[in-house]
């Protein structure tokens, strides 16, 4: 239900606010007004119809890195809860890309 | 929902077929993110390993819950539940928007249906999903008219095209979907169209983590907060979960790395005694989420008490379109006959949807009750946590 699919913006129509979106192959048409500053070339989220995000694959690499340090840590390590070398919370999504 | 490119799009996505990872060449402005690493077998099976260890450093049990639909279908898609170790157990919550609508709502939708020169359009679920004796797909069978729709603007596209008909979406879903609705209550404002009106069943999530939180029988030490939802109302909502209740929370994807991400990280803060709302799915949402998106739903919905299946009615957890656009409101529109509600017998749909009983230890679960023949709405729905235990034959 809350399942948003990406997709490549390969057209828009920023007067109508609509946009052609590339979905693995399949054009399909977005509206763009929940996401405003959306652009040509962008990676969007969309859910019924709607764009509803544009997905910053800095973000993923973030994440990626975030994998890694939950991954790495070794069992003697963990139920410390003052040295805390894992995942640093929130590797500050607003700042870097939020749209 | 579940629309034809949705299923598309998920299903080349086994653990198996993953190619190898590559780290993904960094920030060129419009990169695509590496979606690939998040399906990479051996990320999953690091992950796995890691749960495995930090379940055994808590050394005590862990209960988990996941209140998305999609991440419930996500979990029994890659069969994580079996992976996980004896302590660990991942339940299914409240996520699955149909199951979780209320008999008499789909009652009401059905009367709707039935009244002449009314065209219903709605997602796909809804219209299979069984009301006290009916069903929109029945209505539709009976010769009404019911239409399933990818996108609210298809219905005001069928308003535009039917004047002479009253076109009434039957609005449906969690904080991911209502922004879309809104936006289409202040389109057909915009157009002026006079027989396009919304029956407006929407419910938020926090209001339901609240109550799963306040039951004293499922007992969840952890939330694995949904994607989507969040891509709209960001971190914020969540922080009562830490404040009051010491439960930690994270969000994350749909992508087997993101889900098992998401389970060691709690695993984590449980053995620990921390209690932080994380956000593991960062390429899709934001800490301040879709504000655009949240003024739209400020400006059309107001909040007011809604009834759950389960969880029976919890104050301020729907949306009810402002006295504004009352216009647009079907329900302040519309007077229809609604039958008495009758819950369907033995279908034990409410205590699955707070986490209290496992889908398969429903005496009906399979036998009664499949999704050829289902009984509840758990079972229609493609996203019903029944469905997904006997489509992917889960164990719990
Ligand atoms: S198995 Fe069927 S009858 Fe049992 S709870 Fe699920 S939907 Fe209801």
């Amino acid at each position: 239900m809350c399942l948003a699919v990406p997709g490549k913006i390969t057209a828009l129509d920023a007067d109508a606010a609509t946009a052609t979106v590339n979905m693995l192959g399949v054009e399909q048409r977005a509206s763009t007004c929940l996401i405003p500053t959306a652009q040509v070339g962008d990676y969007v989220l969309v859910h019924a119809g709607f764009g509803i995000q544009i997905v910053s694959a800095e973000e993923a690499e973030e994440t990626l890195k975030l994998v890694a340090d939950l991954t790495e840590l070794v069992e003697d390590e963990l139920p410390v809860a003052d040295s805390d070398p894992a995942p640093a919370s929130d590797p500050e999504p607003a700042a870097a890309g939020a749209r | 929902m579940n629309a034809p490119a949705s299923t598309a799009a998920e299903e080349p996505l086994a653990p198996g077929t993953a190619s190898a990872s590559v780290p993904s060449p960094s920030a060129a402005p419009h990169a695509a993110p590496d979606l690939a690493a998040f399906r990479d077998p051996s990320r999953a099976r690091e992950l796995i390993a890691a749960i495995n260890r930090t379940v055994e450093a808590a050394g005590r049990p862990i209960n988990l819950m996941e209140v998305c639909g999609t991440h419930t279908v996500s979990i029994g898609r890659y069969g994580f539940r079996s992976v996980m170790p004896d302590g660990l157990k991942l339940l299914s919550g409240p996520g699955c928007p149909v199951c979780v609508t209320a008999n008499a709502d789909i009652d009401h939708a059905i009367a709707l249906a039935r009244m002449d020169g009314a065209l219903i359009a709605t997602f796909g679920d809804m219209v299979r999903v069984p009301g006290s004796t009916s069903s929109l797909a029945a209505e539709k069978a009976a010769g009404h008219d019911v239409r399933i729709v990818y996108s609210p603007l298809d219905a005001l596209d069928l308003a535009a095209e039917n004047p002479e008909r009253q076109v009434i979406f039957m609005g449906v879903g969690f904080e991911t979907t209502t922004p879309a609705i809104a936006a289409c209550i202040l389109e057909a404002e915009a157009r002026d169209l006079p027989n396009f009106s919304v029956f407006s069943a929407h419910k938020m999530t926090p209001p339901a983590l609240k109550a799963i939180a306040d039951d004293p029988e499922t007992r969840i030490d952890g939330f694995i907060l949904p994607g989507h939802v969040s891509t709209i109302t960001g971190l914020a909502p969540y922080r009562f979960l830490t404040e009051q209740y010491r439960t930690p929370g994270v969000v994350t994807g749909f992508e087997p790395v993101d889900i098992l991400a998401s389970v060691e990280w709690l695993c984590r803060m449980v053995a620990r005694g921390e209690a932080r709302i994380e956000n593991a799915y960062q390429r899709g949402v934001s800490a301040d989420g879709n504000p655009v998106a949240r003024a739209l739903v400020e400006q059309v919905f107001e909040p007011v008490d809604a009834a759950w299946r389960g969880l029976g009615t919890l104050p301020q957890s729907g949306l009810a379109i402002r006295p504004a656009f009352a216009r647009f409101d079907a329900q302040a529109r519309f007077e229809v006959p609604v039958e008495p509600t009758r819950e369907p017998a033995g279908c034990r749909c409410g205590d699955v949807l707070r986490g209290a009983l496992a889908p398969n230890r429903c005496p009906l679960f399979g036998r009664a009750c499949t999704p050829e023949h289902p009984v509840g709405p758990c079972m229609v729905s493609t996203e019903g946590s029944c469905a997904a235990y006997f489509r992917y034959r889960e164990e719990a």
